[in-house]
């Protein structure tokens, strides 16, 4: 295990695990507390349809599914702001609709040769100095939107209804969150693909809701937490030589059961 | 939701509850007043001031913040500061959770509190900004007899200060603490109490609320 740590690919899969998994962290609070889980789910099958369109028009990666996700955040927030009870509705369109558009692209992309599986499923092994920027960019702009809107963000999440009588922009700050979440879910990919996504936006959060007592607490305990069993899924990966971001996911999972049993028995 | 007609003039230190079937128009009205609607025609004088504590506080129970933080909720754009609250405001919360009679739990997670003890801390919030008015829709429908009677003396006391709407089907507020109601089924009548109760004690001996509800919604006391 020690020799591992000495090859470039698995220190830069180490780094990127710990970035994505604060990245995860925080907005996976905001995501959980916004009841915004499915919402952010159709968000990031949508992504697919960037992935096809980035192959397509031969085009970074990254780019294009960032433009395209958030292309589907920005449709997503005018839905939930205008047509609030449809919303289910159109999870579904988007979900369905992006994977088929990146299907479609990637038919149409001559001498195709890239690994389909790598993007839905994650391939933290094969994430690239760039990767690692692109994540400590994003962290950073997350960490400046709460530095400015900390509290806005926190009225808007805990009653939204309250924080527009006293004037806070809360289509505004609904459009923020689903942006950076469309912005999180496309370095997640990397980490543990787009199927897969959804539970790391999710299980860390769940444990830490109960051990915190704020939502800042509540987002730095995700990100610890996260960062765990992102490290315990690599290791586990790496040892029995098995793919990085169901292991991942499947550590998170068990640790969830355990944890939920130990607080019935308590 | 169609109100039509409505003309409701409230003087300062007034206690006045509206009551009313539902769908009959108390919340579009209290909407209205907020500000969240805006009428189709006819104006409301704006009021400079208003708290207001929102139907249902029983909403999100397991998010996690801390008892203060609700009371500081959206608050003093001028005075902000990054994460971290202004050392004025945290005391002036600590001042109105005494007031209501909860500092003891202002570092206290909001879950962990019960319907009644919440519900004082949503009128915390509403008292933050000073307001002149303080609105609450239906403050007793999800609380228990014993936190009902601790709402019941804090509005009384509060009433000493400010005016105070409440939106009801509660008979003991309209009863026992308001000095005017307004039923509103659409269209609005106004009645005093102290008539009311007057007519109470003459015709009859026992009230019921749904007696109550018709008598006010009929008559033109």
């Amino acid at each position: 295990m020690l020799e591992a740590l000495s090859y470039q690919f698995v220190q830069n899969a180490l780094i990127a695990g710990v970035l994505v998994s604060f990245i995860a962290g925080i907005i996976g609070t905001l995501v959980v507390v916004n009841r915004m889980v499915f919402l952010v789910g159709g968000i990031a099958h949508a992504a697919y349809g960037g992935i096809g369109l980035a192959l397509f028009a031969g085009i970074p990666i990254f780019v294009g599914t960032s433009l395209f996700a958030i292309l589907a955040a920005l449709f997503m927030a005018f839905v939930t702001i205008h047509q609030r009870d449809k919303i289910d509705i159109f999870i579904g369109l988007i979900w369905a609709v992006g994977m088929a558009l990146g299907i479609i692209f990637v038919d149409l992309t001559s001498g195709y040769n890239v690994d389909l599986m790598s993007y839905l499923f994650g391939s933290i092994l094969a994430v690239n100095q760039e990767d690692l920027y692109y994540m400590g960019g994003l962290l950073a702009l997350i960490l400046l939107a709460l530095l400015f809107w900390y509290k806005d963000i926190l009225a808007v999440s805990y009653d939204s209804e309250y924080a527009s009588i006293r004037s806070i922009n809360v289509p505004f700050f609904y459009t923020l969150i689903l942006i950076l979440s469309a912005l999180s879910v496309v370095v997640a990919i990397k980490v543990v693909g787009l199927i897969l996504v959804i539970a790391l936006l999710t299980i860390p959060i769940y444990i830490a809701q109960s051990l915190s007592s704020s939502l800042l607490s509540m987002m730095f305990f995700s990100g610890v937490i996260a960062s765990i069993f992102t490290l315990i899924g690599l290791w586990f990966s790496y040892s029995f030589n098995l793919t990085s971001g169901a292991s991942i996911i499947l550590i998170s999972a068990l640790s969830l059961m355990f944890f939920i049993l130990l607080e019935k028995l308590r | 939701m169609i109100l039509e007609d409505i003309n409701l003039d409230i003087d300062t230190r007034d206690f006045l509850a509206i009551i009313g079937p539902n769908g009959g128009g108390k919340s579009t009205l209290l909407k209205l007043i907020l500000g969240i609607l805006t009428p189709t025609k006819g104006n409301i004088s704006k009021i400079e001031s208003i708290g207001y504590v929102p139907q249902n506080t029983n909403i999100n129970t397991d998010f996690p913040i801390k008892v203060i933080e609700v009371v500081m909720m959206a608050q003093g754009l001028s005075k902000r500061k990054f994460f971290g609250y202004a050392k004025e405001d945290i005391t002036q919360a600590k001042e109105i959770l005494k007031e209501v009679g909860m500092l003891e739990y202002a570092d206290k997670k909001i879950a962990l509190l019960s319907g009644g003890q919440r519900q004082r801390v949503m009128i915390a919030r509403a008292l933050f900004s000073k307001p002149e008015i303080l609105i609450l829709d239906e403050p007793t429908s999800s609380i228990d007899a014993e936190g009902q009677k601790q709402v019941y003396e804090l509005f009384k006391k509060l009433n000493e200060e400010m005016t105070i709407i409440v939106v009801s089907h509660d008979i003991s507020i309209i009863m026992g603490y308001a000095s005017k109601v307004a039923h509103i089924n659409k269209k609005l009548s106004f009645h005093d109490t102290s008539a009311l109760a007057t007519k109470i004690d003459t015709q009859i001996n026992h009230v019921c609320e749904v007696e109550l509800l018709e008598m006010l919604g009929k008559c033109k006391c």
